[in-house]
C-alpha cells in the first residue's frame, strides 16, 4: 500500500488549534472543516492541499485539544499521509480512528523541501524523497492498522469483522 | 510485582492482578465523557455501529460547556444533536445549560468520579480526574462513540514518570505555579505518552481546587494522564458528593518510573507562561512591563472556588486598570451561587469585572472574550497556542488566579507583592 503526494511542511508541536481553529468547531462536516484546515497559519493550504499532498513535520504533531475535527480536516482537505518525527498520543489513535495513516519517522530537518514529491509505503514503512531519492524507515503499520486504513477508519472495520463474523 | 497506582487501576479494570509499561490492555470504562463539540461526532459513529442502546444510561455524561449558551445558529445545531441523543437514550448525566457548567469542574462537584475509576472522555482535559485518585485520560470522538456503545476501550499501559514536591507553598503560590514550573521543566513533549504521578510532602498543602489544576495540565507536558494518591483531604472532599466509596490506590514503594523529578517548592515564585507555548515558563518578576487588553479568571484550571477566593483576596478593594478588560467565569453554578453569597461576586463587579455563564468562555477562542489583532491576555487557561483566544496575531499569557488578579489591577502584567 503507497501513498503519494507533494510535501506540506511544518515544525515541532503543530497543535490542533492550529490545524483547525475552535471557532471552526461548530459544525461537524468534513468538508467544511476542511475548507478551514490550517486557516490561520497556512490561508492557502486547503486550496493546494485539494489535488493531494503528504504533511512531513517535527515533534509532537497533533498535540493539544482532543478534536478529531483535526484529522478529519487534514484528510478530507486532500492529505493522504503524515509523516512525523513523533506524534502526540490523542491525535495518533484518532487518526487511525478516521482512516488517515500516519507514521513516525526520524527523518532530520534536511530531509524533504517544501513541494518535494514524496512517496510512503505503508507496508514496508519505506518514505522517500523522490527528488533526491533519500529514504528513511518509519515503524511499518502492522497488519491491522493497515486494514484500518484501507476500511476507512475505525467504524468501518469494525463493521467489516462483525460481517465476517455473521 | 510492583505498580504505580496508574498501573493498578488499569490492572483492576482490565481483570488483570497486574499490568506493564507497554502491555495493550482492554478495560472497562466507569464514566464516559463528552461535551457540545465533541459529543456529536461521537453519536454519529455510535450510530454508524448500529448500536441499539448506550452500554450504561447512568455512566455517561454529556455536558454542553464549549459553545453555550449556544453562540450561533451552528453551535446551536450541534448542542440540538447532543441534547436529544440524552433525553433519547434518557442520559442520567446530561446537564442542560443552568444545570451545567465546566465538565471537568462539574463532574468532580457532582461526585461522579471517585478514587480508583476510569474515565474516559472526548476532551483533552479529562486527566483533571487524577486529582481524585483516578485514571482518566482524554480520546477523540471515534473512541468514545465506540464508548457509549459497548463500555470498553483497549488503552496501551504509560510509562511513569514521578513528580515529588517537596517545601512549603510561599504566598500567593498554588497548583498553578506549581504546574507551570513542572510543565516548563519537562517541555511539552516531556511526558508524552507517559503518566505523571504527583507526590511528596507539599501535597498535603495543596487542597482539592489546585490538584484539579494540576492534574488538569498533565497533558500539557504530553501525558496520557496525571494522578495524585488519594488521600484524607480527597476523602473529606467527597463526603457527600457520592455513594460510591471508591479504591484507594496507592503506588508501591518499588513501582517502576521512567524519570524522577524533585521539585523545591521553596524555590518557586508566581510562574507565567509566555506565548505560545504552556512550556515557555518564567518568573512573574522577570516580564518586564507587558501591558494587557484582557484579563480572564475561569476555565477548567482555574474556575473553581478556591481560584475565585484567591482572585478576591486581592481585588477587594481594588479595581482593574482603565485600558484592562476584565472577565470572571465561574466554573459551575454551584461556584457561581457560592461566591455569590461569600461576596466574591460583589467584589469583583467593584473591581469592574464582568462575569460570565458558567462555561468554557474565551478559553478556547469560541465565544464570551475573543481577542483581536495584537492584543494581549493573561488568562488563567491552561494553552497559550497561536490563536487559542482569538486572532493568529494574538497574544496569551498563562498564569494563576493571583497573578491574574494583580495583574488586572496593574494593567500589565505583575505578581500581587508589587500591589
Amino acid at each position: 500500500m503507497k501513498v503519494k503526494g507533494s510535501a506540506f511542511k511544518f515544525g515541532d508541536h503543530i497543535d490542533t488549534d492550529l490545524i483547525i481553529p475552535a471557532r471552526f468547531l461548530n459544525v461537524s462536516d468534513k468538508d467544511e472543516l476542511a475548507k478551514n484546515c490550517f486557516a490561520d497559519v497556512r490561508p492557502d493550504f486547503a486550496d493546494k492541499a485539494k489535488t493531494g499532498g503528504i504533511i512531513v513535520a517535527g515533534e509532537n504533531f497533533g498535540c493539544g485539544s482532543s478534536r478529531e475535527h483535526a484529522p478529519i480536516a487534514i484528510h478530507a482537505a486532500g492529505i493522504s499521509c503524515v509523516v512525523a518525527e513523533s506524534f502526540a498520543r490523542i491525535f495518533y489513535r484518532n487518526a487511525f480512528n478516521i482512516g488517515l495513516p500516519i507514521l513516525e519517522a526520524t527523518m532530520g530537518e534536511d530531509f524533504v523541501a517544501e513541494g518535494d514529491p514524496i512517496s510512503v509505503d505503508l507496508t514496508s514503512g519505506e518514505v522517500r524523497n523522490e527528488v533526491n531519492g533519500k529514504t528513511v524507515q518509519a515503524m511499518p503499520l502492522p497488519p491491522f492498522m493497515r486494514e484500518m486504513v484501507e476500511c476507512g477508519g475505525l467504524v468501518p472495520y469494525i463493521k467489516k469483522h462483525a460481517m465476517e463474523s455473521k | 510485582m510492583s505498580m504505580t497506582i496508574t498501573e493498578k487501576i488499569l490492572a483492576a479494570h482490565a481483570g488483570k492482578t497486574s499490568v506493564r509499561p507497554g502491555d495493550l490492555v482492554q478495560v472497562q470504562v466507569d464514566l464516559a465523557l463528552a461535551n457540545d463539540i465533541t459529543a456529536p461526532l461521537a453519536i454519529n459513529v455510535f450510530h454508524e455501529l448500529g448500536a441499539s442502546n448506550v452500554f450504561d444510561r447512568d455512566k455517561i455524561a454529556l455536558v454542553p460547556d464549549h459553545f453555550v449558551p449556544n453562540k450561533d445558529i451552528p453551535s446551536a445545531e450541534q448542542a440540538k444533536i447532543m441534547e436529544e441523543f440524552a433525553y433519547q437514550y434518557d442520559i442520567k448525566n446530561y446537564f442542560r445549560v443552568g444545570e451545567a457548567g465546566i465538565e471537568h469542574v462539574i463532574l468532580p462537584e457532582k461526585g461522579l468520579v471517585v478514587p480508583g475509576d476510569l474515565v474516559i472522555g472526548a476532551d483533552s482535559h479529562t486527566c483533571t480526574y487524577g486529582a481524585m485518585g483516578a485514571f482518566s485520560a482524554g480520546v477523540g470522538s471515534t473512541d468514545l462513540g465506540a464508548i457509549m456503545a459497548t463500555g470498553e476501550t483497549w488503552l496501551k499501559v504509560p510509562e511513569a514518570i514521578k513528580v515529588v514536591y517537596a517545601g512549603d507553598l510561599g504566598p500567593w503560590i498554588g497548583g498553578k505555579d506549581l504546574i507551570l514550573f513542572t510543565i516548563g521543566q519537562l517541555g511539552v513533549q516531556g511526558a508524552r505518552y507517559k503518566s505523571l504521578e504527583f507526590t511528596g510532602s507539599t501535597v498535603a498543602q495543596l487542597h482539592m481546587d489546585d490538584r484539579f489544576t494540576m492534574a488538569n495540565m498533565a497533558v500539557e507536558a504530553g501525558a496520557k494522564n496525571g494522578i495524585f494518591e488519594p488521600d484524607e483531604i480527597l476523602r473529606t472532599y467527597l463526603e457527600g458528593r457520592s455513594e460510591r466509596r471508591g479504591v484507594y490506590w496507592r503506588s508501591d514503594t518499588d513501582a517502576q518510573y521512567d524519570e524522577v523529578f524533585e521539585i523545591d517548592v521553596n524555590r518557586i515564585t508566581p510562574q507565567v507562561a509566555c506565548p505560545h507555548s504552556p512550556d515557555n515558563v518564567a518568573p512573574v518578576s522577570s516580564m518586564g512591563s507587558v501591558p494587557l487588553n484582557q484579563v480572564f479568571i475561569g476555565s477548567c484550571t482555574n474556575g473553581r472556588m478556591e481560584d475565585l477566593r484567591m482572585a478576591a483576596s486581592i481585588l477587594k478593594g481594588r479595581k482593574a486598570a482603565g485600558r484592562t478588560r476584565l472577565i470572571v467565569i465561574p466554573g459551575s453554578p454551584a461556584i457561581y451561587r457560592a461566591a455569590m453569597k461569600e461576596g466574591i461576586l460583589e467584589i469583583l463587579l467593584d473591581a469592574g469585572a464582568v462575569i460570565g455563564p458558567p462555561s468554557c468562555g474565551p478559553c478556547l477562542g469560541g465565544h464570551l472574550g475573543i481577542l483581536a489583532k495584537g492584543e494581549k491576555a493573561l488568562s488563567t487557561t491552561n494553552r497559550n497556542f497561536i490563536g487559542r483566544m482569538g486572532h493568529s496575531e494574538s497574544d496569551v499569557y498563562l498564569a494563576g488566579p493571583a497573578v491574574a488578579a494583580a495583574s488586572a489591577v496593574l494593567g500589565r502584567i505583575g505578581g500581587p507583592e508589587e500591589l
